[in-house]
């Protein structure tokens, strides 16, 4: 029989292995499972983890790789703060829509008006519009005592009726022909958040994303803040005792998280998807959960897993196309990789021992 | 010992990876002895105690019970074998009433009326009154402990093993204990008694073992051996008494007018109205049993709960709606009594313990930057000056033993020149030679002239170190007497007696 022992302080060596051990894990069972579902598992494999980077077709997957991390990694770091200080935003996808509101809503008021003021007038509205919906639940919390986690992810439904009501109504285009959505914010050269190299997929949004992982990664190792949240997480006691105001950490977590995903949502409404519609949003306020808690809530981390997260997802519809595998197997896939994660998380705090027998 | 033993360890081994916490360890323990199990921290009794009762599985050694073979793979098996244990730290569940609490911890419990009547049974026949209804959240530290030790009794135990039974008891408490104790010895239950306190062992025990680093270092008959020459086997050295030198206390460093707070935790004790000065060069030694307000008081002076203007003036100046790094940048430190948690974070390294209070006067944030490498030189200050026993200051609070984090959180707080000091519990499981370093780290704050407050559960600690003395009880604080003089009596009448505590009719 096999035993666990608490190791007498975290392993280090672990700590940075889990995630390639997660990841190799999943490698093995998913293959088992696409093996189970009648395809080669190799193949499988080869065609989500390679296709995408160097296969014949990747100078069109790389740049999507970045149109896809970027935002993943945006929400994440923000996520990763709070998750730090055991505080739960769950509803980034909420705030990533409001921000998107906001942005597209003061580009679409100056419309027409070309101007270089209306891109930063947007940047500031959408990260302000994560920012106001994420304050809903910080102060929910603070002056009622309220569950930020129910708070914010019930606020994801909310934002969602609000994008669906501003796609029929408010913000619909006039010239649109009756159709739902938006003006095309692309073809508005003042608010188009364009490749800063054409074709590369490197748009603002991927800026901002490496400028908060370089921001993250500063305040958690130098700032006092970043300290006053890891102690938060690790015993909260101590931290009140070490004079953290938790009051203020709770709006500050909650805050940073929804900015950054407001910011995300803006450079995806301004860039890749153009328009504000109905299904605008695709699920990377909850996919940069997995993101954060997969990059280990270390800034470096993340960046990695948002950029692995990516090729997962671009990998796995090239395999749906190519290999015709069920979208419902690459998304198993996915939560498998979470699965073997915080399975082998356990490794980081505690060893597997030989269970002894009875001694005489 | 010529009797048949009752339990019978021989060669008792258990090595915990990188430490043996238990070597070659034999012992014998005969019907109706009380035998007490002497020795610092990390010397091995913890260890000893769960093989015995069936928490541990020893690598060596055999146990006999009754002459026959005993290795209990659980507790279960412990308890069924007639072994019952009353651990330090109460398991019991504050909302639910007594019965309900002993009937958890029972395999097959009968329904809660009859077991009432059980209850009241024991606690009359060994003088241990409880009432089986009342709510446990309630109850003060002495009557949980009843609970506890009528949980075992009625199993009808051959060995009772007892682990540090009286840090929580008030002197009279104690004495009632101790009566008890001694009627359960006479019909014939073995007791295996662990306590750092060297006069109750000598007033309890018929025989003590004695380990020092996992190894039996001697056998004694505590009645005829002094407390210092048990205390000297248990460390190994000679120890030194802490001393100071006469002194005439100086300004009014702290004064509390009325000073009353809520608790933050729902069974805590609310601060009641507390009135007092310490001066610089005093120390203020507060008694009382646990659970009268010490957690809230050290929280309402360190700033983690704010009060109402006007209640804790600082130097004549108020500080009462300030938060604890103001109150540390002015020179307010503090020590709480839990360690791993409150005083330190578990999972953190020491240099980043350091940090946590030391970043504000040692100048270890600069504008909101924090400069590691001072933190880290200043975590090597508290380890090399308070010999804390650890590889370095990468290593994680948790890693450390009680005793040599212990000596780490006061040594953090003390290095950084303190105008108030406020500790609780200063040498809570320290052992004895680490105990008589961190008092006179104590001492010589005041003799520099710090103010020093010291809220402790062991009297004798207390004693020797107070310039004056005051007792908590139900959120209170007695006035303060002088130190020098006090008796036993009088102290115990100033923690509030023996909370309603009867004699056993033995």
């Amino acid at each position: 029989m096999i035993r666990l022992e608490k190791r007498p302080q975290p392993s280090r060596a672990f700590s940075l292995a889990t995630p390639l051990l997660a990841v190799l894990a999943t490698m093995v069972f998913g293959g088992l499972m696409f093996a189970v579902l009648g395809k080669d598992p190799v193949t499988s494999i080869i065609t989500i983890f390679w296709q995408p980077l160097f296969g014949e077709f990747a100078f069109y997957y790389r740049p999507q790789l970045l149109i896809k991390g970027a935002p993943l990694v945006l929400i994440a770091i923000g996520l990763s703060l709070g998750f730090k200080a055991g505080i739960w935003n769950i509803g980034a996808e909420g705030q990533y829509i409001m921000g998107a509101l906001f942005g597209a809503g003061v580009g679409l008021a100056f419309y027409p008006m070309e101007s270089f003021i209306v891109f930063p007038m947007m940047v500031l509205a959408g990260a302000f519009g994560g920012w106001l919906w994420a304050m809903i639940p910080a102060l929910l919390k603070v002056k009622f005592g309220t569950n930020e986690i129910l708070v914010s992810l019930m606020l994801v439904y909310v934002a969602e009726q609000f994008l669906a009501s501003m796609s029929l109504g408010l913000m619909k285009n006039p010239e649109g022909f009756g159709f739902p959505g938006s003006r095309n914010l692309q073809q508005y050269n003042s608010a188009f958040n364009a490749d800063l190299i054409e074709g590369s997929g490197m748009h603002w949004g991927v800026v901002a994303a490496l400028i908060a992982v370089i921001f993250a990664y500063v305040l958690l190792t130098k700032h006092r803040l970043g300290f006053a949240i890891r102690v938060t997480g690790e015993a909260p006691r101590a931290a009140r005792f070490s004079g953290v105001n938790p009051t203020r950490l709770v709006l500050f977590c909650l805050g940073a998280s929804g900015l950054l995903a407001g910011l995300a949502g803006l450079f995806e409404v301004a860039g890749p998807a153009g328009q504000v519609t109905i299904d605008f949003n695709v699920g990377y306020g909850f996919t940069a959960i997995i993101v954060a808690f997969l990059g280990r809530l270390h800034p470096i981390g993340i960046l990695l897993a948002g950029g692995l997260m990516a090729l997962t997802y671009i990998g796995g519809d090239i395999a749906q196309s190519q290999l015709g595998l069920p979208a419902a197997a690459i998304q198993v896939f996915q939560g498998m990789l979470l699965f073997f994660l915080l399975a082998f998380d356990l490794l980081t705090n505690y060893r597997l021992r030989p269970g002894r027998t009875e001694v005489a | 010992m010529n009797e048949k033993p009752l339990l019978e360890l021989s060669g008792l081994t258990k090595a915990y990876p990188g430490v043996v916490a238990n070597d070659d360890v034999s012992l014998r323990i005969a019907p109706g002895e009380v035998h007490a199990l002497l020795g610092e921290n990390g010397a091995g009794k913890s260890t000893l105690v769960k093989m015995i009762y069936g928490l541990v599985k020893p690598d060596a050694g055999r146990m006999q019970m009754h002459g026959t073979g005993f290795a209990p793979a659980e507790p279960r098996a412990a308890r069924a074998a007639g072994v019952g244990m009353v651990f330090q730290h109460f398991s019991l569940f504050d909302a639910l009433t007594v019965a309900e609490n002993i009937a958890l911890g029972m395999e097959d419990a009968p329904k809660l009326r009859t077991l009432s009547q059980r209850i009241r049974e024991v606690s009359d026949t060994y003088g241990l009154p409880l009432s089986p209804d009342r709510v446990v959240g309630d109850l003060s530290a002495g009557e949980r402990q009843r609970v506890e030790i009528i949980r075992c009794l009625l199993q009808e135990p051959k060995l009772l093993i007892m682990d540090e039974p009286t840090s929580v008891l008030t002197p009279q408490e104690v004495e009632i204990l101790f009566k008890t104790l001694r009627k359960l010895s006479a019909e014939g239950t073995a007791i295996l008694y662990i306590s750092h306190k060297l006069e109750e062992i000598r007033a309890l025990c018929d025989s003590a073992t004695i380990l020092r680093l996992g190894k039996v270092v001697g056998h004694c008959t505590p009645s005829e051996t002094s407390a210092r020459d048990m205390a000297e086997m248990m460390v190994g050295t000679v120890l030194k008494t802490p001393t100071r030198a006469g002194k005439t206390p100086g300004d009014v460093v702290l004064s509390l007018t009325g000073l009353s707070a809520k608790s933050p935790s729902a069974f805590g004790m609310p601060l009641r109205e507390i009135s007092v000065e310490v001066r610089a060069g005093e120390v203020l030694g507060i008694g009382g049993v646990a659970g009268n307000g010490q957690d809230e008081l050290l929280a309402a002076l360190s700033g983690e709960t704010l009060s109402a203007p006007g209640m804790i003036a600082f130097r004549g100046r108020d500080v009462s709606v300030l938060g604890p790094t103001p109150r540390r940048a002015m020179g307010i430190l503090t020590a709480p009594e839990e360690r791993l948690g409150h005083a330190a974070a578990p999972d953190m390294s020491l240099t980043e313990n350091a940090m946590l209070t030391g970043a504000a006067r040692e100048n270890l944030d600069r504008g909101g930057l924090l400069d590691w490498s001072a933190a880290r030189s200043f975590a090597e200050r508290i380890i090399s000056t308070f010999d804390v026993r650890t590889p370095g200051p990468g290593n994680a609070a948790r890693s450390l033993s009680g005793g040599n984090l212990q000596k780490f959180v006061i040594g953090r707080e003390v290095l950084q020149r303190p105008d108030l000091l406020v500790v609780n519990q200063p040498t809570w499981g320290v052992d004895a030679s680490a105990a008589a370093a961190i008092r006179q780290a104590l001492l010589d704050l005041a003799e520099n002239g710090a103010a020093i407050i010291a809220i402790s559960q062991d009297l004798d600690e207390l004693m020797e170190i107070s310039d004056r003395f005051a007792a908590l009880n139900e959120g209170r604080l007695s006035p303060p007497r002088p130190a020098q003089g006090l008796t036993v009596d009088e102290i115990g009448m100033m923690m509030g007696g023996a909370h309603g505590m009867e004699v056993a009719h033995v």
